[in-house]
C-alpha cells in the first residue's frame, strides 16, 4: 500500500456558459481515483472559477496507481436539477511513479467532453508521493520505464537488451453492452475511454511485471493497439523490447566535448550502476547484481481485489494471460549464458527497435512477415484471452521460423497489426531477420565490452584524429585516420553481407561479392523493416516508396468469407511486392528500408499499401533496369509503342538517378582483384533480359534470375501497371519524403519541424468497379494527398518529409480512409552543397548520418567480445559473428508458404536479391558533421519554471514522429503519453460537416496532447504516433463519432544554440525562467 | 472519386497570409481559389486546382474556427486548442480587427445598431468591399464598443488591452468609440471632403483635450463621453462674444499679436468678429445633445469656409489660433481662462487637422 495522491483544483477558465438566464456558470470540480470522489466547492456565477481547493489526497495501492486513471469532472450546480457535466479530464499518472520522470503533474488542461469537444481549461496540481516499501515491486511494477521510442533513448545507454516483451487484456466493449441502449452517447462514451484508460493501465503494469521478470528496467519500442473487435469485445495488446537502461548522468565522462559535470546525482535511477566507469580500460568488473535494487520475485501473480463496478476486466491475475509462463523460466537462465544460442533458446527473439547500438547489428537477412485469417468469436472469459494469445503466438512461431530459413536468430523491427471488418480479422505482423551481436543480450560481460569499446575504439576508428574522439565517423578529412576502415570489416557494409548459407538457400538468389569490402557477398536488393544503421554509405539521396493496390472480394460472411480472404492474400503480397521492386528500380536504388505493409480489409474489396524509403547501398550492386518486352511483336505500331513506352522508362530512371544524386563510381570489372561471379552472371549484366514475371502460380517472386525486370505487356492490365509506374510524380524541387527516422544524404537540419496529420476519406463511386480502375483511383488518392501536402509545406522548402506514415481504413463500402502523419522538417541547402563539394577525392561514398544518431550510442560501438585486446582489428570480430553462415552464395528469392484454410493463415518470406558487380579499391571516405554540441548539464530545467498556472501564457510544445528534435537534445524523459479520445457529434453538419468534425477532433487531441505534456513539464513529444483514427459517420442522421489513439514520449529538450550559452554554474541554471522552448510566451 | 473529408491539421497552425486575407476580404472558397489562380500560384508551385481548392477549403475552415477566438484576443493568447506562434497571433488579430477606411468613414456618427447593418449592403455598393466583409469589420465595431461602453479610463488603452490591437489601430478604434457616443453629424455633403484619418484625428485631439482621462488618469467616466461638467462650463465662455468690450479687447490684442505676421492681417481683422462669435458658439452648442451634431458642419460652414476663401495658409490658420487662444490670458474682466484654453486647444487641433487648403 504505498502511495499516496495528492490532488490540487486550482482555478478554471473559459468555462462554457450553462446558464442561459445569467450567461454565467456554477461551476464545481469532482475529482475520483479508483471508488474515492472528492468534491471541490461551487464557484458561483463565473466562467473563470477560482475554486483553490485543499489537496485532496488518496491513499492507494501502487497497483491501482499504475491502473488508474486519475478522472476529474467539472460540472455545473444547478440547485433544481442534476448537476450538468461539462466536461472530463483524464490524467495518466503513470509518469510520476518512477523516480526519474516527472515529480509533479501541474498546468492547464482542456476539459474535454466527448459531444461538445474541448469546454474550457481547468487548472490542476497533481503529486505522488511513495512510500519507500522496498517490496513494492512484487505486486505492481513501478519503475519499470517505458520508451515509444524504438531506438536506445537519448539519454540513456543500454546496459543490455534483453529482448520480446508482450502482453494483451481484453473486456468487452461497452458500446455493445445491453446498459448501452438505455444510456446516453455521453455516458457510453465516457465508459469507453475510461474503460480503455484502465486496459492500458493495467497492460502497461504487467507487462513492467514481465521486464521485472526479465530483469530488464525499460521498455523501449513499446507499442500499444487497441483491437475494436465490436460485439466479440474490445482486446487492448502490446509489444516492446525489454531493455536495461543505464542513464548518462555524466556524459561528461565520456564525450570530452562536453565539460559541464552534471549535479544529477540525487535523481539516480534506482538500479544505476553506482559507479560509472570512465575512461579507465583496466581490468573489467563483472556488472553487479546489486545493482538491482528490488528483488526478481516470481511470485507477481496476484489474486484480483474484486474491487469495483460492473466494468471488472480482464485477467486479474498476473499469470492467466500470454505467455508469461512460458517465457519467465527460460530467460532466468539466459541471463547467465554468453552464447548466441541463448539468443535462439528464447521463444521469441524479437527486438521492436528500428535503430541499434553500432555493432549490435551484425547482418540482416530480409523481411519477414506473416499474416492469419481469423474469424472473431465472442470472448466468453475476459479472464482468460487465451484465443487470442494462441493467435498471436501461432503468427510469432511462423516469423521465427521465417528468420530461421534465413540463417538468422533474431527478428529486428519488429510489429504487429490487424485489420478488423465485422467478424473477419487479419493479423498481421512482420520485421527484419538478423544476426545480432549477443554481446547486448546478456549481462556479466557487459562491463567488460565497455572497457573493450572505450579502448579499443579509438583505435579502430580514428588513427590520426584526437584520441578520446568518439565520433563514429571522425570529421577529420585526413586520408590516414580511415584507413583502420579499409583493414576491419567495415561498419558501412557488414549488416549487408547474408546471414544464411550460400550452399543451402531457402530460395534461389542472386549474391555478389560486397561492392564495399568485396569479402563478404551481399544480395542485390535488401528490404528491411528497420531504419537505415548510422554506419550505412549511402549514395545520394533516399525518397519514399510507395506500393498501392486493391482488390475487389465478394461480399461474403463468416467462413466464405475468411476463406476468400485467405486466398486473396498471396496474390496481393506478390502485386505489392512486384510494385515495390519495380518502383525501386525506376529510382535506381537498391535497398528498401522501414518497410510496412499494410493490407486492409473491407466489406467487398481488400487494400494493400506498401511505404518504404528507398536508398542506394554503396555495398550492395547497381541495378538493373526495365525492360519491356510485349508479345505480340509482330504489330509495328504496338512495337513502336512498346519502345516508346522503354524509352520513357529509362529516361524516368536516369531523371531519378540525377535527382537523387545516385552517381556510383563507375568501376572497371577489371580493377578487382578479387574472385568474380562466373561470367554468365557478368553477361546478364549487359544484356538484362530474362523471362517473364508471370509466375503467381509459383508465387516466386523472384520474377526469374535476371539483372534487369522485364516487365511483359500482354494485356491492358499490364499496361496499366506500367502506366502506374510512371504516374508516381516526384516531389516538387526542395522535397524530400521518407518514411525512416533520417534522410539518407541529408544531415544538415535546422530546427524548424512541422508535425501534421492529413485525413481524407474518398467515395469510391460506382458500383461496376474493376480492381484497375479502383487501383488507379487510390493511387491518384494517394499521389494527390502528397501533392497537397507538399504544397501547404512550400514555405517550407527546402524541406524533407520524414517519417511519412499512411494508415488506410475502409470504413464502409466504397469509402477509403486515409490518414497520414508525418513531419516536415527544413535544412539548409548551401551545407549541403558544400559536404556534397568535400569529399571528392578519396571516394564518392558518403555515410550520412545524423549528428543526434551520432551522439545517441557513443559508447556502444561495436563492442569486441575479446575485451582484453583493444588492438584487435574488427574484421574479425565480424567475421567471427559470421562464420557460423558459412560461405555466401548468390541469391535472392521470396517464398510463399501458405497454408490451407483450416489455420487460415498464410504467410511469406520475403527477401533479397543478388547481383555481382565489383568494388573499387581505396579507403572510403566518410563525412558526416560532426555534433558539436555538449550534453547538457543535468540539473538544467529540472525545476520547472514557471509553472503555467501562474501567468497566461502557453508553453509551445513540439510534437514529432522521430524519435529526436533536430538542432536540439533531449536531457530528459518524462514519461509516456498514451491517449485514447472519442468525439460524437449529432449536430454534424453545424459543425462544418464531416471535415469540419474531424478538423476539430484532430485540433483537440493535439491540444490535449500538449497540454499534458507541458503540464509533465515538457516542451516536446517524441516518437508521435496516432495509432487509431476509426470515423464513422451517418450523414442522414447528422451524426458522427471518431475514436483517436495517439502515443509518444514526453521529453525536456533543449536547443543546442542554448547549451551552448549554459552556464556552468549549477545554481544559476536552475533559477532559469522560462522553460527550454525558449521561443515560448505570448 | 470524390474527396468527403479532407482535411490537414499541424502541430502548429499553418497559416497562409494570402488566404487570410482573401477569407477577410470575404469571398467564397471558390473565388478565393479563383483568385488564387490569377495570381498565378499554379504555375509557381506547379500543382492542380484541386490541391489548390483543398488547401483554401482547409485554411477556411481553420480560419471559421479561429473566428470565435478572434472576436476575444487575449483568448486566442491563452487557447490551447490552436498552437500558434505569437507573432503570428498578433498578425491574425491585426488582420482580423483591420478596417477599411472608407467604410468607418461611412459609419461615423452612426448608431452601431442592427439598422445601420442592414443598410449595410449600400456601403458596400459605394466602397466596392464586399457585404461579408463590411459586416465583419461593422461587428468588430459594435464588439469593441459594446466592450468598453462601461469601462473606465482612457479609450485607446482600454481598447489596446481587451483586443491586444496595435496602439495606431487602438487609436482609430477609440475615435470610432468616441463617434458613436457622441454621434456627431459627418454624412453630410459639405463635410465628405473630410476623410476618415481627419475625423478620427479629431476625436482623438476631442478626447484627448476633453475628456476626464485626460485631467486625471483613473477618471470616474468613460473616454467616449465628454464630461458633462465641462460642457455645462462652456457657457460661461459666452461671454467673450457677448459683452462688446471683451470682443474689441480680445481682437485688438489678436491683432498687435498678429500684426506683419500672417499674410491675411486685413482679411482676419475683417472677419475677427464673426470667426470669433463662431469658434465660440460652437462651443455653447455642445451641451445641447440636439445640437451637437452640427459641430463639424458649424466648424466648416462658419470657421473653415470663410478662411478658405480669404486663402488662409495653413499656417496663418495656425498662427491666428495660437493667439486668439493665449490673448485673453491679458484680459482683464475675463475668470474661465483655464477652461478658454482647454476648449480651444482641442478646437484648434481640429481645425487645423480639417483644413485643406
Amino acid at each position: 500500500m504505498p502511495g499516496k495522491l495528492k490532488v490540487k483544483i486550482v482555478a478554471g477558465r473559459h468555462l462554457p456558459v450553462m446558464d442561459r438566464a445569467s450567461d454565467l456558470t456554477d461551476a464545481f470540480v469532482e475529482v475520483k481515483f479508483g471508488n474515492t470522489t472528492f468534491k471541490t466547492d461551487v464557484y458561483p456565477k463565473s466562467l473563470n472559477p477560482q475554486w483553490n481547493s485543499e489537496w485532496f489526497k488518496f491513499e492507494v495501492d501502487d497497483e491501482e496507481l499504475q491502473d488508474e486513471p486519475l478522472q476529474i469532472t467539472v460540472l455545473d450546480h444547478d440547485t433544481y436539477s442534476a448537476n450538468d457535466a461539462i466536461g472530463k479530464v483524464y490524467i495518466d499518472i503513470d509518469p510520476l511513479l518512477y523516480s526519474e520522470a516527472a515529480t509533479v503533474i501541474s498546468g492547464w488542461f482542456p476539459i474535454y467532453d466527448t459531444i461538445h469537444g474541448i469546454r474550457g481549461e481547468i487548472n490542476v496540481v497533481v503529486k505522488v508521493d511513495l512510500f519507500n516499501d522496498l517490496n513494492r515491486f512484487r505486486q505492481s511494477s513501478c519503475g519499470v520505464k517505458f520508451f515509444c521510442t524504438t531506438s536506445i533513448p537519448k539519454c540513456y545507454r543500454a546496459v543490455i537488451i534483453h529482448g520480446f516483451v508482450e502482453e494483451l487484456v481484453v473486456n468487452e466493449d461497452p458500446e455493445y453492452q445491453w446498459i448501452d441502449r438505455i444510456r446516453t452517447p455521453r455516458a457510453s462514451n465516457e465508459a469507453r475511454q475510461r474503460l480503455i484508460s484502465l486496459m492500458s493501465g493495467e497492460l502497461q503494469r504487467k507487462i513492467g511485471l514481465k521486464v521485472l521478470e526479465m530483469r530488464g528496467n525499460a521498455v523501449v519500442g513499446y507499442l500499444q493497439c487497441f483491437d475494436l473487435e465490436g460485439e466479440s469485445g474490445l482486446v487492448v495488446r502490446a509489444i516492446g523490447t525489454v531493455c536495461t537502461l543505464d542513464k548518462l548522468s555524466n556524459t561528461s565522462a565520456f564525450l570530452p566535448a562536453c565539460n559541464s559535470p552534471s549535479k544529477e546525482m540525487k535523481e539516480i535511477p534506482f538500479n544505476e550502476d553506482p559507479n560509472p566507469n570512465t575512461h579507465s580500460s583496466g581490468p573489467s568488473t563483472p556488472l553487479k547484481n546489486q545493482t538491482y535494487s528490488f528483488s526478481p520475485s516470481k511470485s507477481y501473480s496476484r489474486q484480483s481485489s474484486s474491487s469495483d463496478t460492473d466494468l471488472s476486466l480482464t485477467p486479474k491475475t498476473g499469470m492467466g494471460s500470454g505467455s508469461a509462463g512460458k517465457e519467465g523460466g527460460p530467460f532466468k537462465t539466459l541471463l547467465r549464458q554468453q552464447t548466441q544460442s541463448a539468443l535462439e533458446q528464447r521463444e521469441f527473439p524479437f527486438f521492436t527497435l528500428t535503430t541499434f547500438p553500432p555493432g549490435f547489428l551484425v547482418h540482416v537477412g530480409g523481411v519477414v512477415s506473416a499474416r492469419s485469417v481469423k474469424l472473431l468469436d465472442r470472448i466468453h472469459n475476459p479472464d482468460e484471452p487465451e484465443t487470442r494469445d494462441a493467435w498471436w503466438a501461432e503468427i510469432r512461431q511462423e516469423i521465427k521460423s521465417h528468420a530461421k530459413a534465413l540463417g538468422c536468430h533474431a527478428v529486428v523491427g519488429y510489429s504487429e497489426s490487424t485489420s478488423i471488418c465485422e467478424e473477419v480479422c487479419i493479423l498481421s505482423a512482420s520485421g527484419t531477420a538478423a544476426v545480432l551481436n549477443p554481446r547486448f543480450l546478456q549481462d556479466g560481460t557487459v562491463e567488460g565490452c565497455l572497457e573493450q569499446r572505450l579502448s579499443w575504439q579509438p583505435g579502430f576508428f580514428s588513427i590520426g584524429s584526437e584520441k578520446g574522439e568518439v565520433d563514429f565517423f571522425p570529421q577529420s578529412q585526413d586520408s590516414s585516420s580511415l584507413l583502420g576502415i579499409e583493414e576491419a570489416s567495415p561498419p558501412g557494409c557488414g549488416f549487408c553481407h547474408i546471414p544464411y548459407d550460400e550452399l543451402n538457400m531457402p530460395f534461389p538468389a542472386h549474391l555478389t561479392y560486397c561492392y564495399n569490402c568485396r569479402k563478404q557477398k551481399v544480395p542485390d536488393v535488401l528490404f528491411t523493416t528497420i531504419d537505415l544503421p548510422v554506419e550505412a554509405i549511402v549514395i545520394g539521396k533516399g525518397c519514399l516508396i510507395q506500393a498501392r493496390l486493391c482488390r475487389l472480394k465478394k461480399k461474403a460472411q463468416a467462413e466464405a468469407n475468411a476463406t476468400s480472404i485467405s486466398n486473396l492474400l498471396p496474390f496481393m503480397e506478390y502485386e505489392v511486392h512486384t510494385q515495390l521492386m519495380n518502383k525501386l528500380k525506376l529510382r535506381g536504388m537498391n535497398a528498401l528500408f522501414g518497410l510496412r505493409i499494410q493490407i486492409t480489409v473491407g466489406e467487398n474489396m481488400l487494400m494493400g499499401l506498401a511505404s518504404a524509403t528507398g536508398v542506394y547501398l554503396a555495398a550492395l550492386p547497381t541495378p538493373g533496369g526495365i525492360q519491356i518486352a510485349g508479345k505480340t511483336p509482330n504489330d509495328g505500331t504496338y512495337e513502336q509503342h512498346i519502345s516508346h513506352m522503354q524509352k520513357k522508362i529509362n529516361d524516368t530512371i536516369a531523371k531519378n538517378k540525377e535527382l537523387y544524386e545516385i552517381n556510383p563510381p563507375e568501376l572497371p570489372e577489371e580493377i578487382i582483384g578479387s574472385p568474380i561471379p562466373e561470367p554468365r552472371q557478368r553477361s546478364r549484366l549487359l544484356r538484362s533480359q530474362s523471362e517473364s514475371s508471370d509466375e503467381v502460380t509459383e508465387l516466386d517472386l523472384s520474377h526469374g534470375k535476371k539483372d534487369a525486370f522485364v516487365l511483359e505487356i500482354d494485356d491492358t492490365d499490364a499496361m496499366e501497371d506500367v502506366h502506374s509506374l510512371l504516374t508516381d510524380a516526384p516531389p516538387p524541387s526542395g522535397f524530400y519524403s521518407c518514411n525512416t527516422e533520417i534522410m539518407p544524404g541529408i544531415s544538415n537540419w535546422t530546427p524548424e519541424i512541422q508535425m501534421f496529420t492529413a485525413v481524407r476519406v474518398s467515395r469510391l463511386g460506382n458500383i461496376n468497379l474493376t480492381n484497375q480502375t479502383l487501383n488507379k483511383n487510390f493511387n491518384d488518392l494517394c499521389e494527390n494527398l502528397l501533392k497537397s501536402l507538399y504544397f501547404k509545406l512550400r514555405s517550407m522548402v527546402p524541406c524533407c518529409l520524414c517519417h511519412v506514415n499512411f494508415t488506410v481504413a475502409l470504413p464502409e463500402d466504397e469509402l477509403v480512409q486515409i490518414a497520414v502523419t508525418a513531419v516536415a522538417i527544413t535544412f539548409d541547402k548551401n551545407q549541403t552543397l558544400q559536404a556534397n563539394k568535400a569529399p571528392t577525392e578519396k571516394s564518392q561514398q558518403r555515410a550520412s548520418t545524423d549528428n543526434e544518431e551520432q551522439l545517441q550510442f557513443p559508447l556502444e560501438l561495436c563492442p569486441d567480445p575479446l575485451a582484453s585486446q583493444p588492438s584487435l582489428p574488427a574484421k574479425e570480430v565480424l567475421e567471427g559473428a559470421t562464420s557460423q553462415t558459412g560461405i555466401p552464395a548468390a541469391q535472392r528469392a521470396t517464398s510463399i508458404d501458405y497454408s490451407s484454410f483450416a489455420d487460415r493463415c498464410n504467410s511469406w518470406i520475403e527477401l533479397i536479391k543478388l547481383k555481382a558487380q565489383t568494388i573499387r579499391r581505396g579507403s572510403i571516405k566518410t563525412t558526416a558533421s560532426l555534433d558539436k554540441t555538449s550534453p547538457l548539464a543535468e540539473g538544467y530545467l529540472r525545476h520547472r519554471s514557471v509553472p503555467s498556472c501562474t501567468n497566461s501564457t502557453v508553453s509551445v510544445v513540439k510534437m514529432t514522429p522521430l524519435s529526436f528534435l533536430p538542432g536540439a537534445k533531449i536531457t530528459k524523459y518524462l514519461g509516456i503519453i498514451n491517449m485514447f479520445f472519442i468525439r460524437e457529434t449529432t449536430s454534424l453538419r453545424e459543425e462544418g460537416g464531416v471535415s469540419g468534425f474531424l478538423h476539430a477532433f484532430i485540433a483537440e487531441v493535439f491540444a490535449m496532447v500538449r497540454a499534458h505534456v507541458a503540464a509533465l513539464g515538457g516542451n516536446a513529444v517524441v516518437s508521435y504516433i496516432m495509432k487509431q483514427c476509426v470515423f464513422m459517420e451517418n450523414p442522414n442522421k447528422n451524426q458522427a463519432q471518431c475514436l483517436i489513439n495517439v502515443s509518444g514520449d514526453a521529453v525536456i529538450f533543449v536547443r543546442e544554440s542554448e547549451l551552448e550559452m549554459l552556464p556552468v554554474q549549477p545554481s544559476t541554471v536552475v533559477s532559469q525562467p522560462t522553460s527550454s522552448g525558449g521561443d515560448v510566451t505570448t | 472519386m470524390t474527396s468527403d473529408l479532407d482535411i490537414f491539421v499541424g502541430n502548429t497552425t499553418l497559416i497562409d497570409e494570402e488566404v487570410y486575407q482573401l477569407w477577410l476580404d470575404g469571398y467564397t472558397v471558390s473565388e478565393a481559389v479563383s483568385r488564387r489562380l490569377r495570381g498565378g500560384l499554379l504555375e509557381r508551385s506547379g500543382t492542380s486546382v484541386s490541391v489548390l481548392q483543398s488547401d483554401t477549403r482547409d485554411h477556411f475552415r481553420t480560419f471559421q474556427m479561429l473566428e470565435r477566438l478572434l472576436h476575444s484576443p487575449p483568448r486566442l493568447c491563452q487557447q490551447l486548442l490552436f498552437q500558434i506562434p505569437p507573432p503570428r497571433q498578433a498578425a491574425l488579430i491585426q488582420g482580423y480587427y483591420a478596417f477599411e477606411p472608407a467604410l468607418a468613414r461611412e459609419l461615423l456618427g452612426k448608431k452601431l445598431s442592427k439598422g445601420t447593418k442592414k443598410e449595410l449592403d449600400e456601403v458596400s455598393a459605394r466602397t466596392g468591399l464586399s457585404l461579408r466583409a463590411c459586416r465583419r469589420q461593422f461587428d468588430n465595431f459594435k464588439r469593441v464598443f459594446k466592450a468598453v461602453e462601461e469601462l473606465k479610463g482612457p479609450l485607446a488603452e482600454l481598447i489596446q488591452q481587451h483586443f491586444l490591437l496595435p496602439p495606431p489601430l487602438a487609436r482609430d478604434y477609440a475615435a470610432i468609440v468616441f463617434f458613436a457616443n457622441s454621434r456627431f453629424e459627418t454624412g453630410k455633403r459639405r463635410l465628405q471632403f473630410l476623410s476618415f484619418g481627419d475625423l478620427a484625428a479629431c476625436a482623438q485631439h476631442m478626447m484627448g483635450h476633453w475628456t476626464q482621462g485626460a485631467m486625471t488618469p483613473e477618471a470616474a467616466e468613460p473616454d467616449g463621453d465628454v464630461p458633462r461638467s465641462f460642457l455645462q462650463d462652456l457657457k460661461e465662455l459666452k461671454v467673450l462674444v457677448s459683452d462688446k468690450d471683451l470682443l474689441d479687447q480680445h481682437k485688438s490684442l489678436v491683432c498687435s499679436a498678429l500684426r506683419g505676421k500672417i499674410s491675411v492681417y486685413n482679411e482676419m481683422e475683417t472677419n475677427f468678429k464673426a470667426l470669433s462669435r463662431a469658434l465660440v458658439n460652437v462651443g455653447l452648442k455642445l451641451p445641447h445633445p440636439r445640437d451637437v451634431r452640427d459641430f463639424f458642419v458649424d466648424l466648416v460652414e462658419k470657421v473653415l469656409d470663410p478662411c478658405r476663401s480669404d486663402h488662409w495658409s495653413l499656417g496663418d490658420l495656425r498662427l491666428f489660433l495660437g493667439s486668439y487662444t493665449t490673448a485673453p490670458r491679458a484680459l482683464g474682466g475675463f475668470r474661465h481662462q483655464l477652461l478658454w484654453e482647454r476648449y480651444m486647444a482641442g478646437i484648434s487641433a481640429c481645425l487645423l487637422r480639417m483644413y485643406h487648403e
